[in-house]
């Protein structure tokens, strides 16, 4: 086993600085220089501030806007703070947990008083909490069904509101891969400024 | 949901073609011969070992091949325990982290030393980025490249006759390392960062309206943690985060990567062995025990949760909404890309997720916890998957030979006394550290404490932690506070027994094998690439799997699964 030791120690310092740094290091630079855009977190600005991440969900509560999915995330000290992006993280409840019936029920009963017209169907994704509390996205179903609210609240048609929600669903990847949905952010920033956008790039 | 059957079917297609290529690099690279990566890499491999003190052809019994294993990773035990110790003084740490309690310093280096990477701490809150990548990437590396040198050494018993070395540990750590692992998670990194995942060094970055994003070097972190199975998140909720899985696509890379080396290496048994069908028998055992799991899962989560039936809600799945179980999981994933991920990574040992199992149907959150329970040999983790497997194998031949009143043989070596006893270790230790770890758990206080579902459920969460810690899976029924001395050090008493307690009888069985002469086939020997030796094979492991945990599961899922109609 004495034998050994010298092989191991300089394996394992060599391992080190090639695993551990040429190679985040070398990855890092490369990632930097062919997709800045990503590897900084797919960031989108307006007027040269930031106004967040097209992967990362934000809490939207007027009515005027579209409201993404529950989360769970919670502050330093543990208490709820919805779409925390520095502590990822759901809600555990199980499937048989009262807890998570109440909450569902609850998150009902908020969407009917804020629409005392969308007495449809709730789809699920609307009122379950995502896996890591920043999904950004809901289910089309999600965004026609607050269709009503928002159009109400903005004092706009309802079918401009709907053909906007449809102009932003994006399909299964490869036609098969994953569910299709609605950026929930973009969204809402297009109904802010239609021509947002459009500005943006021209500028 | 109208994807998930499509999905899972171009998985396993895509999986198994992959296989093939990869399988025989591999084979390639262990055996020594000239890759295409060999004009780049082959004078950093030759400098490595001048610098060690070491010749290539030096050969290994099976107690130094276990020595050096076990030294480097004890190596990798303290650096990273020192680095999670002092990271508040290190570079690295724009977000300015505090030095880690020792308990989970302690716990946190055991699970990644020992390829589990159970996680009883949040990434974004609690690890420098030098940790990350100094600490935790490197021993994603080692504890993979662990896993393919066990094998090596366990297949060189099986083919080497007459012989007493096992190959050279610190060549096929290296060689593993270099030709196989650093160059696929180069290249699935990258592929990472293209669709969203994030690779940088800097600052959390504070929006307009004062959200905070968590930063840092997900994507290489990313790749090898899925390809070298070992599943340790960069942020606290794995791959359900979108910076550290971004779209549909980057979910269907990760889940690919986490059974491709697994898969492949069944093919490089094959080569290895000179018989490809031998290869071909194991790979076509795990995938059979796959695909059913995956359909169990996938039709539990896609049918959805009937505790919330009478609310108003519909979990039914249509055009424009994936339906079903939606708690804890991504809706751009939706119950189909959760359902297949949670199969792949507990049949795997990777142990990472992309959805909260804590919130699966109870059924589906069964399928996970037994897969993790039969061993880890459905596919399995890198090299330790088909070591396992090839222990369920020597079990079966064993089996089939008392059937027939003759000494078994596997691939022309005689099983006697010593080998069974070496394989009944492996596979049985891990099953003990779950149940007696569970048993106490259920008795002391302290540990029932940090349960947070109420009724069976509860019990699960603690199964479950035991049975990912003692298989070194790493996922976990989050929900449990693993966070407390009791399951840090329980927990990693665990880890170490499921990692050392096979590695060593495994080695100790190679090491007796490649002593045996040869022994040719006759009238009586078992043929091993039989469908029919796949079917005992199959039963074994599921019988080993039923008979121990049958009790335990009735009395979490089961019991959860029979109840949830009644919650009100």
């Amino acid at each position: 086993m004495d034998s050994q030791f010298r092989p191991a120690l300089v394996l394992f310092i060599a391992l080190s600085a090639l695993t551990g740094l040429a190679y985040p290091l070398g990855v890092t630079g490369l990632a930097q220089a062919v997709f800045p855009h990503q590897a900084e977190g797919s960031l989108i600005r307006r007027d040269g501030q930031i106004i967040g991440s097209e992967w990362i969900g934000q809490s939207f509560t007027a009515p005027r806007d579209f409201w993404g999915r529950p989360s769970a995330t919670v502050d330093a000290q543990g208490k709820p703070l919805p779409y925390n992006g520095a502590n990822s993280g759901g809600s555990n409840l199980a499937p048989s947990s009262p807890d998570l019936r109440r909450a569902v029920q609850d998150r009902v009963a908020a969407l009917r008083t804020a629409d005392p017209e969308a007495t449809g169907p709730v789809p699920v994704d609307l009122v379950t909490a995502s896996g890591s509390g920043l999904d950004p996205h809901i289910s089309p179903a999600s965004a026609l069904f607050q269709a009503h609210r928002v159009a109400l609240a903005r004092g706009l048609d309802e079918t401009t509101v709907r053909d906007l929600v449809t102009t932003h669903v994006e399909g299964p990847q490869w036609g098969i891969l994953g569910e299709p949905r609605v950026n929930v952010l973009k969204l809402n920033l297009a109904l802010d400024d239609p021509f947002g956008a459009k500005s943006h790039k021209s500028r | 949901m109208t994807h998930a059957w499509s999905q899972n079917l171009l998985y396993l297609a895509l999986l198994l073609s992959l296989a093939y290529p990869l399988g025989t690099h591999m084979a390639k690279v262990l055996e020594g011969g000239r890759t295409l990566l060999h004009p780049i890499l082959r004078p950093l491999e030759r400098g490595l070992y001048r610098l060690m003190g070491i010749h290539e052809d030096d050969e290994m019994g099976w107690k130094a091949y276990a020595w050096s294993i076990t030294l480097i990773k004890l190596l990798g035990l303290a650096a990273v325990f020192l680095l999670m110790k002092t990271q508040a003084a290190l570079p690295l740490n724009p977000e300015r982290q505090a030095n880690v309690a020792s308990g989970l310093s302690f716990n946190t280096a055991v699970s990644f030393i020992t390829n589990t990477n159970w996680q009883a701490y949040s990434g974004e809150t609690t690890l420098s980025y030098l940790t990350q990548m100094l600490g935790l990437t490197v021993q994603n590396f080692i504890s993979a490249a662990t896993g393919i040198a066990v094998l090596a050494a366990l297949v060189r018993g099986i083919t080497r006759r007459s012989a007493a070395g096992l190959g050279n540990a610190w060549v096929d750590l290296v060689r593993s390392t270099l030709y196989i692992l650093l160059p696929l998670s180069f290249a699935l990194a990258l592929f990472l960062v293209s669709q969203g995942v994030i690779q940088n060094l800097s600052a959390y970055l504070h929006t307009a309206g004062g959200q905070v994003l968590a930063m840092g070097p997900a994507a290489s972190q990313v790749a090898i943690k899925m390809l070298g199975t070992n599943g340790g998140g960069f942020f606290g909720a794995n791959a359900a985060h979108p910076f550290e899985n971004s779209s549909p696509l980057s979910n269907f890379a990760q889940m690919l990567s986490i059974l491709l080396i697994p898969a492949a290496l069944c093919v490089t048994f094959g080569h290895m062995v000179k018989d490809r069908r031998q290869g071909w028998a194991l790979l076509a055992a795990m995938t059979v025990m796959f695909v059913g799991a995956l359909a169990v899962c996938t039709q539990a989560e896609v049918k959805g949760n009937p505790a919330l039936d009478g609310l108003g809600v519909t979990q039914v799945a249509s055009l424009d909404q994936p339906g079903g179980n939606m708690e804890g999981k991504e809706l751009r994933f939706g119950p189909g890309g959760s359902a297949l991920w949670a199969t792949a990574t507990t049949a795997a040992s990777n142990g990472s997720v992309n959805a909260m199992h804590d919130s699966f149907t109870p059924l589906g959150g069964l399928v996970p916890l037994w897969l993790m329970q039969l061993g880890e040999v459905v596919f399995g983790g890198v090299g330790s998957g088909l070591y396992g497997m090839l222990m369920f194998a020597l079990v079966a031949v064993f089996i089939g030979g008392l059937m027939v009143g003759r000494t078994p043989e596997y691939l022309g070596k005689k099983v006697e006394a010593f080998e069974m006893k070496m394989a009944s270790i492996a596979i049985l230790l891990p099953c003990a550290a779950v149940l007696i770890g569970t048993a106490i758990s259920v008795l002391v206080p302290a540990a029932v404490a940090s349960v947070s579902n109420p009724g069976p459920h509860g019990f699960s969460q603690i199964l479950y932690a035991w049975s990912s810690a003692s298989n070194n899976n790493g996922s976990a029924f989050a929900g449990l506070n693993a966070n407390t001395p009791f399951y840090n050090d329980g927990l990693a008493v665990a880890m170490l027994l499921g990692r050392f307690g096979v590695i060593w009888p495994v080695l100790a069985l190679a090491g007796s094998l490649v002593k045996k002469k040869h022994t040719p086939e006759g009238l009586g020997t078992l043929p091993t690439h039989t469908p029919l030796f796949v079917g005992v094979l199959v039963g074994v492991v599921l019988l080993v799997g039923a008979l121990t945990f049958i009790p335990a599961l009735a009395l979490g899922p089961v019991a959860e699964h029979l109840t949830l109609r009644s919650i009100r």
